[in-house]
């Protein structure tokens, strides 16, 4: 297995808050690679970085040996990297099916001048049209999603809409996929749910995932390695059981035990 | 079970069922005899209604679709119009004209597209507003554009069609807005319509599917002002003349309204909301004939607001139709033809 996906120093600042310092980390292929750290840690701007939305102030980010860095993100988009958002960014005025149909977006190559055709069953436009239903329909079918096929998105359950959200960045058939806390605000059996679906777009689809996740019972079940940061910075890279029992990722998440709180445990 | 779908391509074909093909049909049937069923007046009732369907569908494509903002639509509708009066002088014929009008509308709509890939909302209303305000004072200061006077518009030659003059033009009318309303449609169904549709949702997510913003917004832009390239052509084709007031900001206010009435993102709504407006537009300039109330509106108007009275009372209404859409009807009049299509299906329950 080949690394799919390296970042090297990359720094991200906001006027004088550094963002991100100094982040390097490499993602192999196919492997479920979980990006954790406590609240304002920068792991939603890392995703912004590398999905285009930011523009880093150092380094670079190697996809399939091309640096991402000054690219826009439909350009990285057609590269073959998909993502989710933490907050939901749907197309919520939408059925699910054009929220997926969107997904092949990049797929698709009917222009302005061959929409005429649309209403010719067998002409160009209309064939395109068919045959990348037929790709949204077998998503459809893997995540589920029939019964929300033809309502509107905003109509949606809250888990339902992540799933259409997932749907869509697994639409546009990418080698990398970025999640955004897909389980956050999930209930427990839709967030088992979604730990298989994401299980199953690695081992059935071949694609590869970063994920950022504050459940950490989900991380240690799914993830093959992890990255922990913490102010930007990197705490720890590695192995699941390393990380999460390492004492400066542990002090990160649970605070540090002070004087004072020894102290007033004792009275 | 008349819905039931079995194949794709019921998704994107021109007509859901047999039923919706039979009342296409009546009502293409009845507009190819319209001409022979009316006086000369209702044509021109319906020359004005179709070129405001045309302006309403590229306007809706904007707003409704693209959730882009402009109300400077009658300086695209005023560069259509004197493209085409310019070309015919020259002898070109129409349908050369007709294009080129087009395509120069829709190169301006390009190029006012471009201030919206920085400006949202207000601050591109009052950009858009600044264009079409500038359009008509630019061309009222051009002597070679008839200035301030405006000028005629040559007639066409249709004498092959074999019917007089108003009745061919209605025909030729007629079928652009047919074209208009499938190009409309079709472009909506498409990819093309469905990136639209994520900018206005969503713009960071379509530009994380792939979506090129910039590329998609001037599209918008381009494919909106063509279509207000179009009605400006026909317009002043039927008019017979035109001149800088013709294309005011309160025409450009007036398709705005049209669209929101008529049911915003929604190709129905654009031909319902055009059809209404035009038709009340005409129907309110003969308030004062109404016994009791005309005098009365026409006293107040005279008394509160501008001397010249009836005009006023015409907006008054118009404002008032627009705040009750707003209030209970959010589709429009789109949203009034849903619940009334949904009410005979259940008919009679």
């Amino acid at each position: 297995m080949g690394q799919l996906f390296q970042v090297h120093n990359l720094t991200k600042r906001f006027g004088g808050l550094t963002a991100i310092n100094n982040l390097t980390f490499e993602v192999e292929e196919k492997e479920i690679f979980s990006i954790i750290g406590p609240n304002g840690a920068g792991k939603s701007t890392v995703f912004n970085c590398i999905n285009g939305l930011y523009k880093p102030e150092e380094g670079t980010m190697l996809f399939k040996k091309q640096d991402l860095v000054g690219k826009r993100p439909d350009q990285i988009a057609s590269l073959g990297i998909a993502r989710t958002f933490q907050n939901l960014e749907l197309f919520a005025n939408m059925t699910t099916l054009d929220n997926l149909m969107l997904g092949r977006h990049k797929a698709m190559k009917a222009g302005i001048f061959s929409i005429a055709g649309l209403s010719i069953r067998r002409s160009p436009a209309a064939r395109e049209e068919m045959a990348n239903r037929r790709k949204v329909e077998e998503i459809i079918d893997f995540l589920e999603l029939e019964s929300a096929r033809d309502v509107y998105v905003a109509n949606l359950p809250y888990g339902k809409q992540k799933l259409v959200e997932l749907g869509r960045a697994l639409a546009m058939e990418p080698e990398l996929i970025l999640l955004d806390e897909p389980a956050a605000g999930l209930t427990q059996e839709e967030k088992e749910e979604m730990i298989y679906s994401i299980r199953d777009i690695r081992d059935l689809l071949g694609i590869t995932v970063i994920l950022i996740e504050h459940n950490m019972q989900m991380v240690k079940y799914i993830s093959d390695r992890i990255l922990a940061i913490n102010f930007g910075k990197m705490i720890t890279c590695g192995d699941v059981e390393d990380v999460l029992n390492h004492p400066e990722v542990i002090s990160a998440y649970l605070g540090e035990e002070t004087e004072e709180d020894v102290n007033t445990i004792n009275e | 079970m008349r819905d039931l779908k079995t194949d794709y391509f019921e998704d994107i074909q021109l007509f859901r069922n047999k039923v919706q093909l039979f009342w296409c049909v009546v009502l293409l049937l009845f507009l190819f005899s319209y001409p022979f069923l009316v006086k000369a007046y209702y044509l021109t009732v319906f020359n004005l209604m179709a070129v405001n369907i045309i302006v309403a569908l590229g306007l809706n494509l904007l707003i409704g679709n693209t959730g882009q903002i402009s109300l400077g639509h009658a300086g695209f509708v005023a560069i259509g119009a004197y493209t085409t009066v310019l070309l015919l002088k020259s002898g070109v014929p129409f349908i050369v004209a007709l294009i080129a009008a087009a395509i120069a509308a829709g190169f301006f709509g390009l190029l006012l597209g471009i201030p919206s890939l920085k400006l949202e909302g207000p601050y591109l209303a009052i950009a858009t507003l600044a264009f079409g305000l500038a359009v008509t004072i630019i061309i009222g200061r051009m002597d070679f554009l008839g200035g301030r006077m405006g000028f005629s518009v040559p007639k066409i030659n249709l004498t092959w069609t074999g019917l007089n003059y108003d009745r061919s033009l209605y025909y030729v009318i007629l079928i652009i807005t047919i074209i208009s309303v499938f190009v409309a449609r079709n472009i909506l169904k498409s990819r093309i319509g469905r990136s639209f549709q994520a900018i206005r949702d969503s713009d960071i997510a379509a530009s994380a599917i792939g979506v090129n913003i910039t590329r998609y917004k001037l599209y918008s832009f381009a494919i909106s002002a063509f279509y207000a390239g179009v009605a400006g052509s026909l317009w002043a084709l039927y008019l017979g003349f035109i001149n800088p007031t013709l294309f005011t900001f309160i025409l450009s206010i007036n398709f705005l309204a049209i669209v929101v009435i008529g049911g915003l993102g929604f190709i129905t709504g654009s031909i319902l909301g055009a059809v209404v407006m035009t038709y009340l537009n005409l129907q309110l300039q003969n308030v004062p004939d109404i016994p009791v109330i005309g005098p009365l509106l026409q006293q107040f108007s005279e008394a509160f607001m501008m001397p010249t009275g009836i005009t006023n009372i015409s907006w008054v209404l118009t404002g008032l139709i627009l705040i009750l859409i707003v209030l209970f009807e959010p589709l429009g009049l789109y949203g009034i033809w849903l619940r009334i299509r949904i009410y005979w299906k259940r008919w009679p329950f």
